[in-house]
């Protein structure tokens, strides 16, 4: 390795990071991407025999692949995402006409609850972390997604709290107090049973597998970028996911530490939110809001981010005002912690305190608005192309700037006293969550369809699938603004026929229809054409960013020859050398660690190898979880087989010893290139 | 229900000072939201389909950088004027004069207790799920629940508060300003019948007010048929008192509705069915029937105890 060393040179006695150029440079939009030259078969081959997934039996618990786990993770979210969808048809089937019997007040309450809790804790913020699992690495040049060990566990926990929520639903013992949970209702006293406990537990699995897959992203983001990409070069796609990633390490905590109080409260006997006691059920509002807000920008970052990657390539151009964007980010990062108390204006806090939220959560509109004109301006310099990505994304625009604005106006205490918690509500969240996250991600996931799956969807249901969403949703959630302002509130499971909401809830009823045809379309449409679409290429869409320098689907260590950029848009302007990175060995798991800010290699890291003891670790913690359903002792009894899982899965393997890998892996000891290929 | 229909429960059609005001500043709202809608919208669409040339340029306009900068410049000053017409009638609101008409509500699963105080026992009332106020005169509600957290809503009046269990009680001040009768309604999720949360606000000029006031501190009627007097029997052996308190009787129980004058409301189970004999019968005999998990039984009564218990209730006027 010294002579290795000694090539490197430049770096900490790193053995990377030298560089040589690209011979080919038409190569960037060949079938195989510019990253893998023509003579590099010898090469891709015993990478990707190196970087192999599991293959055996039980691979299925083995695997730590980015790609395998993100892919895992999406379906995964979109079937909870599907039976989310059905819980909401069900409730607009029952609101369609006053008194209506079609559900009892149970069965409603249960079905509000879980349709709160799947999308927001089993959809929302999973699958834009699943989005990232599988294409931040890619984006970056990368070969892997940092801990990718603990993406599988994870994996599990979110696919263990999502069956967890499920099972009890189907055994009647679903949560029924809203997914807030607010005190005293979720008390032992007025929530006999164990209903309010399995919402309890569903936070714990699906916010330890957030706040693992968070810190995934922020090292792999920070550390693992190819050379060349300065922080100020990263795509903005990658900067939203930072950012939430950061949020989701603040704000998850809190929600954390709630539902544990209330855990304590139900089984233990402590009095945290029971005033009876000297609880405080405010207190529960405040922990539960300070995680419950910054969720909702956690949720609709990540959706910027692909907004700007749609743009991007769609208007064929940079997007305009990077810097503000990235800013704008950054901003709305930080003030999504300081609007929390919007949502508690009728506890009659002093008023003093919550002037200070009326600004804060009109300042927020500020950089929503920022990036809104920024893309506008992109547009407009642009090239615009009619594909169904950006539809979607023009779909988002017309949709949540009207959500925006109806958040400007729940900003205004007095107008917030009028409709808080009244279907006015209702209608804005969903222009924000739906307009403002589902349509970005249907536009991404369609824009990146080829890459994850090798073909490309089909264009015209594309455009059928979005006009009956945009219809269909406008349809189900614009009359609802109304509702709310002539007085009917949230989570009621029917209503009079005195109080004249018939026309317009059945309005909306049917709007629900329509919409649902549009996600089926979408569906179907994807199913089909990962099947049988047109085969894409590399790169179908001429996009600019490193994902689409690999083939689709990228090999198993997603580049063959690690890219070196020197712009935001690398492919684009990709210089008649486009350099690459040589001196990662080939027969090892190796993985390009970089500085945090320029992107320089610093050191090489040997990457884990699959393992089935993620799996048990989180069967054993998810055993604790379902115990404390029961009992307090469960977390006692459940700890040490946890802890011996966990151990199993961190317990030191003896690597290969450097001299015993061959160094035929391209790396400037070996002879040039075209003697190698001679 | 002479006000029933459009309106009797709506932000947008306000009888009172607050709502007055709040819907004022909504109308201000929504026509500084719609232009700013209404413009990027045309900006996009411009955006989407202007004529550009067969090569657009790379370098970015200045042309552009100076709109957006305009752009986020315009924001700023809208959102100031927005915050700063928020805070003005904030202010409005709460400018109300101390001495107001003080009533007691109790949010409890799921009905409404309401109390109007007075330094002289016998003065005190008390009556469920609708209150009785004047016109033209600031009226405060203090706000408590014996159980979960409540909302009280009555948009033709006011915006909601919460009502808060081991809190002191939250306060609500409103003024109607036109007589009517406006529908309320438990606005924060409180439970399985959280839907069936309603009250009744009936606004009287003043010497009406008076008078149903004056009404309202006196015990309840006396029987005066032998129907009735059978009634009361039929209501004083069934399990009824221990819930329920009929001032003038025995009966003193305090966790259900007070039922002193319960033939003068307009509805029962908490705004969820007219009050009549038709439904009233069904009320009292099979709850659960119409509104499940309350926390009012299904009553057996022996043959021909129904009828006389209605007539006595519905005599209790």
């Amino acid at each position: 390795m010294s002579e290795h060393g000694a090539d490197a040179g430049s770096v900490h006695g790193a053995h990377v990071g030298t560089v040589k150029p690209l011979e080919d440079p038409h190569l960037k939009v060949a079938h195989n991407g510019p990253y893998r030259l023509p003579g590099d078969e010898s090469l891709h081959k015993q990478l990707e025999k190196t970087w192999a997934p599991a293959k055996d039996r039980f691979r299925w618990f083995k695997q730590v692949d980015h790609k395998i786990l993100g892919k895992r993770f999406i379906i995964t979210a979109f079937i909870w995402f599907g039976l989310g969808g059905i819980l909401a048809a069900l409730m607009r089937m029952q609101l369609s006409r006053p008194e209506n019997t079609f559900l009892s007040p149970d069965q409603y309450n249960q079905i509000f609850t879980m349709h709160g809790v799947t999308m927001m804790f089993l959809f929302a913020v999973p699958v834009m972390e699943a989005v990232a699992i599988y294409f931040i690495p890619l984006m970056i040049g990368s070969r892997a997604l940092a801990f990718p060990r603990l993406t599988a566990f994870s994996y599990y926990m979110f696919l263990f709290g999502g069956i967890l929520l499920y099972v009890s639903f189907f055994l009647n013992m679903a949560p029924d107090t809203g997914w807030f949970t607010y005190f005293p209702l979720a008390s032992p006293e007025y929530a006999p049973g164990k209903r309010v406990d399995v919402w309890g537990q569903l936070v714990n699995f699906t916010e330890i597998s957030a706040i693992a897959v968070a810190i995934e992203v922020i090292v792999t983001v920070l550390k693992q970028r190819t050379p060349g990409m300065s922080i100020n070069r990263m795509p903005l796609y990658v900067w939203a996911m930072l950012i939430t990633s950061f949020m989701i390490v603040f704000a998850m905590p809190a929600v954390m530490l709630a539902s544990n109080y209330l855990a304590l409260d139900r089984l233990v006997g402590t009095h945290f939110f029971n005033p009876a006691e000297g609880g405080d059920p405010l207190l529960w509002q405040h922990l539960f809001w300070f995680f419950g807000h910054p969720e909702v920008y956690i949720i609709f970052i990540p959706a910027l981010g692909m907004v700007s990657s749609i743009v991007t390539t769609f208007c064929r151009r940079q997007v305009f005002g990077y810097t503000a964007m990235v800013l704008s980010q950054v901003a709305t990062g930080f003030i999504g912690f300081g609007l929390w108390v919007h949502h508690m204006f009728a506890t009659g806090l002093p008023q003093s305190g919550q002037s200070f939220f009326t600004a804060a959560s009109m300042m927020i509109a500020i950089p929503s608005g920022i990036q809104i004109f920024c893309w506008i301006a992109t547009i407009w310099m642009g090239k615009p192309v009619f594909k169904p990505p950006l539809m979607f994304v023009l779909g988002f625009i017309a949709i949540f700037v009207l959500g925006g604005l109806t958040g400007v106006m729940l900003a205004s205490i007095p107008i917030d006293l009028q409709v808080h918690d009244t279907f006015f509500v209702v209608a804005h969240f969903h222009y924000v969550l739906i307009g403002g996250a589902v349509f970005p991600l249907l536009g991404a996931l369609y824009y990146w369809f080829p890459k994850l799956t090798g073909r490309l969807m089909n264009d015209r249901a594309g455009h059928v699938s979005f006009w009956l969403l945009f219809i269909g949703f406008n349809l189900t959630f614009f009359p609802m603004h109304k509702l709310g302002l002539i007085g009917m509130p949230r989570r009621v499971y029917t209503y009079h026929p005195e109080t004249a909401w018939g026309q317009l809830n059945l309005l909306a009823s049917i709007g629900a229809a329509v919409l649902a045809a549009g996600v089926i379309t979408y569906i179907v449409n994807a199913l089909v054409c990962a099947k049988h679409g047109a085969v894409a290429g590399a790169d179908p869409w001429n996009g600019g960013t490193l994902e689409w320098g690999t083939s689709s689907p990228p090999p198993h260590h997603n580049f063959t020859n690690m890219p070196v950029v020197s712009g935001h848009e690398p492919l684009w302007h990709a210089p008649e050398h486009a350099p690459v990175v040589t001196g990662l060995a080939s027969q090892q798991k190796e993985v390009l660690i970089t500085r945090a800010f320029d992107a320089e290699p610093d050191h090489r890291y040997l990457y884990p190898t699959p393992t089935p003891w993620p799996f048990f670790t989180a069967v054993a913690t998810g055993a604790i979880f379902v115990g404390c359903l029961f009992t307090p002792w469960a977390f006692a009894l459940g700890l040490p087989f946890a802890s011996a899982m966990a151990i199993a899965w961190f317990w030191p393997t003896t690597p290969k010893k450097e001299g015993e890998v061959p160094e035929d892996d391209g790396s400037e000891s070996s002879p040039p290139r075209e003697e190698a290929l001679a | 229900m002479t006000t029933a229909g459009r309106g009797i429960q709506s932000a947008l059609e306000p009888a009172g000072m607050q709502a007055e005001k709040i819907a004022d500043l909504w109308q201000f709202f929504l026509v500084v939201c719609t232009v700013v809608y209404v413009l990027v919208i045309i900006f996009l669409l411009a955006a989407l389909f202007r004529r550009r040339p067969e090569i657009v340029p790379k370098a970015v306009s200045p042309r552009v950088r100076k709109a957006v900068i305009a752009a986020t410049g315009l924001t700023v000053i809208t959102l100031f004027a927005l915050l700063t017409a928020s805070i003005f009638t904030s202010r409005g609101i709460a400018d109300v004069p101390d001495r107001a008409i003080q009533i007691a509500v109790m949010g409890r699963q799921w009905w409404w207790q309401v109390e109007y105080d007075d330094r002289d026992k016998s003065k005190r009332v008390t009556t469920a799920n609708e209150i009785t106020i004047p016109v033209g005169v600031p009226v405060t509600l203090h706000l408590r629940s014996s159980d979960v957290i409540h909302s009280f809503w009555v948009p033709n009046l006011h915006g909601k508060r919460d009502l808060i269990p081991g809190k002191n009680a939250t306060t609500l001040t409103i003024r109607a300003d036109r007589p009517g009768v406006y529908r309320g309604q438990c606005a924060e999720f409180c439970g399985y019948q959280h839907a069936n949360m309603a009250l009744w606000v009936t606004a009287l000029p003043m010497a009406e007010y008076a008078k149903w006031l004056e009404d309202a501190r006196k015990p309840s009627k006396i029987p005066s048929t032998a129907e009735e007097r059978k009634g009361q029997d039929v209501f004083m052996n069934s399990p009824c008192p221990l819930c329920h308190t009929i001032q003038g009787t025995p009966a003193n129980g305090k966790t259900g509705p007070d039922l002193t004058h319960f033939a003068s409301r307009r509805s029962i189970a908490a705004g969820s069915y007219p009050n009549n004999r038709g439904y009233l019968g069904g009320w009292i005999l099979d709850a659960q029937h119409l509104k499940p998990g309350a926390y009012m039984p299904s009553i057996m009564l022996e043959q021909g105890e129904l009828q006389p218990l209605i007539a006595y209730l519905e005599s209790l006027r």
